[in-house]
């Protein structure tokens, strides 16, 4: 199939950036990810600079791919990171427009990359629990109510890929920043921490240059994982209890 | 090059706790003095950064990835091992073992293999402590599965994504340390070199990826967790940016380089479909538990899977290894699927490709059950190739997916550069010539949080290291070299482009030193990968310059490091003049097929040692003994 391409191409973080349009012929047994590698493939053979973007594991777990496809972050596809699309879902003569996560906390770095380390500086502020290597009681001292463990589970499997973030109307990081909370908060093993992990998280989220959240829902539409809105509303309760406890 | 196992003396069952208590300690207030490099952010990089930090030891974490939650460590699907027995059906500390070096086809190290069951309990109690949300039963206790071919249900697991959650664990215990500025992480920032001072590690050379700043780290040691290198084939299960340029910089500097030619080929992975393929999808090996593989009895069969009738397929693996059928280990499974395929009865258009097939456990169990158990794979599976597998059957065949054969290390997970570790699929260590399922995320996270920082201290107390400046002259001189190899490769103004040769090297590696290997594939491959190297230094190119992101570059400088691997691959599944494991050579198997080792001549560890660009590699041994398991010829009949 022919393909009409505009893709977003921006030289550095403070440069300008400019759609440019490339043309390609795509197998519909391809994946995006694959059609644009031809497309690379041929720019570098013409001494050109190929389009710059992330991708590693192509399997929709590592969270390093993401672009903003026809104004959709990762695409049409439901549940599906970009590196799991695959080129029958287009047809001849499709015209594709691909941009990068566009938010203020995710500067672009070039092309279609963007830089995500403020969601790290957000885990490092609480996502976790204390507990030194060698210290741990029996795995099975600590039951954990088979609901929770799948509760937990669910949102633990966040990829960290900012498609939430992509979405959002308000570039607010909420979903990524629940879910990352709610899924130590569920477990026993989360409790002595919790308060004071979701007001960290949260002041480091609002220092970050995200918006904030006003419950569009626009980022449970978009998640690859399917994670949902709920886990918003346990950090919001959360983090009023929290307020209290602190004052 | 002297290889000192320093494996401990003693009953197997004590070796380990006698060395940690025969080992030097750092005493606490002076851990803060000495400064410790862990390149890679994996589950072995990862897990040492946070738990050294703990100690109070400085620690410095290089990544090239955008965030250390991204290492490849987070696409392990099914699960990591440990000797519980939560499900009391007789598993133990010496079974585990027992099962590992056996499935390894006894060419690994036995003491390093018992102490990775022992510690393997505390894993489990580190990673709920953690709060790694392991599946579990209705009383709220944990859960286990049969995993691999192991008769004993001793595998934990989170879903299908027990890797990404133990790397999730031991990323947020490093973002931790982060925090308490512990640890000083280095995001897109490429390790390019070790820096030797004295014949001592003592820093490493690294390219900014994002500025292509080139600037040298100092330390009082190095350990390396910068995984396999599968992607010498070019399509592997291996994520793209996965390479083995840091394992090959220590070598070009000193490392010996140990059993480059086990390598592991994983049967369930979705078949080729194009020339464009850039990357194999693996589809979890639990899913042997329930489906049943098969081909069709005719040669060149082109009926769909549905028109043949039941008395004319071929249910191989069920007819081969009634004990074990389609749970056979996971060479015994690829190597079988290869012979399907060479006889002409491979599926799919490709005709590379079997059946793996659901539908007697639909109709036993019921579509409910299945979804359960593998909805996710379905959906995977069915998003990538637009068949649904609860209607027609899945097609599978094997592809490169994990690496034995590393960096030699001794039971101190030192290589042979003092004050040089490696640790995780890096090193060579624990799993022979052929890794068990479900024991690769033992092994990294076992080198990480429970091996390497005992080990270390007792370097650090006994190593002279005496401060290092930047303008030192051995830092200066590794400094330069990294320098004018980029500008080398920068330089490349040919007519082909990188992934040409990267796909052209893993098309030599896949047919010569893949799943079969022969004398005469061998010797063609030792023949056509100088040929094709030298080309790629005369008529590659590099596009695009060194000030940025430059992705170009960065596959230049791993594809190149690949071209020299590959050889040394070649060179020992040569000399290894016997079938173990992931290395089968045709010339030795028995009569029925299987693999026939060598004991007499070949139970060793085969080390290379670099002797320069233009001179072959030197061979070393380290004799293999087998005091608590006596080879036996492995039979799952």
């Amino acid at each position: 199939m022919k393909l009409k391409l505009h893709v977003w191409r921006q030289a550095g973080p403070s440069a300008r950036g400019q759609f440019v349009t490339y043309e390609t012929d795509a197998s519909e047994h391809m994946s995006f990810l694959e059609m644009l590698d031809v497309v690379n493939e041929d720019l570098e053979e013409k001494g050109e600079d190929p389009i710059v973007f992330d991708s590693d594991c192509r399997e929709g777990i590592c969270g390093t791919c993401g672009m903003v496809i026809n104004g959709r972050p990762h695409g049409p596809w439901k549940r599906t990171t970009v590196c799991q699309l695959h080129m029958r879902e287009y047809s001849d003569g499709d015209e594709i427009w691909i941009e990068p996560w566009r938010a203020d906390g995710f500067p672009v770095q070039k092309d279609l990359m963007v830089d995500r380390a403020a969601f790290d500086r957000i885990v490092a502020a609480g996502g976790y629990i204390s507990v030194r290597t060698g210290s741990a009681p029996d795995a099975n001292a600590i039951p954990v109510v088979q609901v929770n463990a799948e509760k937990s589970m669910d949102a633990a499997s966040c990829i960290g890929c900012g498609a939430c973030v992509a979405a959002c109307p308000n570039a607010s990081a909420m979903l990524f920043t629940s879910a990352k909370a709610a899924h130590l908060n569920l477990l026993p093993q989360g409790q002595p921490e919790r308060y004071g992990r979701v007001l960290d998280m949260i002041l480091t989220m609002e220092a970050e240059s995200f918006g904030t959240c006003t419950n569009h829902g626009a980022c449970e539409n978009a998640c690859p994982k399917e994670i949902k809105i709920d886990v918003i509303a346990m950090l919001n309760r959360d983090y009023m209890k929290a307020l209290l406890k602190a004052s | 090059m002297e290889l000192r196992s320093k494996v401990p003396s003693g009953p197997i069952d004590q070796k380990w706790t006698k060395h940690k208590f025969d080992m030097k300690l750092v005493n606490p207030a002076n851990k803060r003095k000495y400064h410790v490099i862990v390149v890679g952010s994996g589950l072995a990089g990862a897990s040492a950064s946070a738990t050294l930090a703990e100690l109070g030891y400085h620690v410095s974490c290089f990544t090239y990835h955008d965030s250390p939650r991204r290492a490849h460590s987070i696409a392990a699907q099914g699960g990591i091992n440990a000797a519980k027995n939560y499900q009391g059906d007789g598993d133990s500390v010496f079974r585990l073992f027992y099962d590992t070096v056996k499935g390894g086809d006894f060419r690994a190290r036995e003491a390093n293999v018992y102490r990775l069951a022992e510690v393997s309990n505390e894993i489990i109690d580190q990673c709920v402590a953690q709060g790694i949300p392991f599946a579990r039963e209705y009383g709220g206790l944990l859960d286990n599965r049969s995993f691999g071919g192991a008769q004993v249900s001793r595998t934990f697991y989170a879903r299908g994504q027990t890797g990404q959650q133990l790397l999730l664990g031991a990323y947020q215990a490093l973002m931790k340390e982060v925090h308490k500025g512990q640890v000083k992480l280095y995001n897109q920032c490429e390790m390019l070199d070790v820096v030797l001072v004295d014949g001592q590690a003592r820093g490493i050379v690294t390219r900014h990826l994002v500025t292509g700043k080139i600037e040298v780290h100092l330390a009082d040691a190095v350990a390396l967790g910068t995984g396999g290198y599968s992607n010498a084939f070019y399509l592997s299960t291996n994520a793209m940016y996965c390479n083995v340029t840091a394992a090959w910089r220590a070598y070009r500097r000193g490392a010996g380089f140990a059993n480059p030619c086990y390598t592991q080929i994983h049967p369930t992975c979705i078949p080729v479909a194009g020339d464009y393929q850039s990357k194999l999808t693996l589809m979890s090996e639990s899913l042997r538990n329930d489906g049943r593989i098969w081909v069709s009895k005719q040669v060149d069969d082109d009926r769909a899977p549905g028109d043949i009738p039941e008395d004319q397929r071929d249910y191989y693996l069920e007819r081969m290894y009634p004990a074990f059928g389609n749970l056979v280990p996971r060479d015994l499974a690829s190597r079988r699927a290869k012979d399907m395929c060479d006889q002409g009865k491979g599926v799919g258009e490709t005709k590379l490709g079997v059946y793996l097939d659901f539908e007697d456990a639909i109709q036993r169990l019921g579509a409910d059950v299945i979804e359960a158990r593998y909805g996710n794979l379905f959906e995977m599976y069915e998003r990538i190739t637009g068949e649904d597998p609860y209607r027609v059957p899945m097609r599978i065949y094997p592809a490169p997916h994990y690496t034995m054969g590393g960096l030699w290390v001794d039971y101190n997970l030192m290589t042979t550069v003092p004050g040089l570790y490696a640790i995780g699929e890096a090193n060579f260590s624990d799993h022979g010539a052929n890794r068990l399922g479900a024991s690769a995320l033992m092994q990294g996270v076992a080198d990480g949080y429970f091996v390497l920082p005992y080990t270390i201290a007792d370097y650090l107390a006994q190593a002279k290291l005496d401060p290092v400046a930047e303008d030192n002259q051995e830092v200066r001189g590794t400094v330069e070299e990294v320098e004018s190899r980029i500008d080398r490769l920068l330089a490349l103004d040919g007519d082909r482009t990188i992934n040409s040769f990267h796909k052209e090297l893993g098309r030599i590696v896949w047919d010569n030193c893949g799943m079969g290997r022969n004398a005469t594939g061998l010797k063609e491959a030792l023949e056509k990968i100088p040929v094709l190297r030298q080309e790629f230094w005369e008529n590659a190119k590099v596009v695009g310059e060194g000030g940025s992101i430059n992705q170009t570059l960065e596959r230049a400088g791993r594809v190149a490091d690949f071209l020299e691997l590959a050889e040394v691959m070649c060179l020992d599944a040569l000399v290894r003049e016997e079938s173990c494991g992931g290395h089968f050579r045709e010339e030795h198997q028995t009569p029925e097929g299987e693999a026939l080792r060598d004991d007499e001549n070949f139970t060793h560890v085969t080390v290379w040692e670099y002797t320069g660009a233009d001179t072959a590699p030197r061979e070393h041994r380290e004799p293999l003994e087998f005091e608590n398991v006596p080879p036996t010829q492995r039979s799952y009949k």
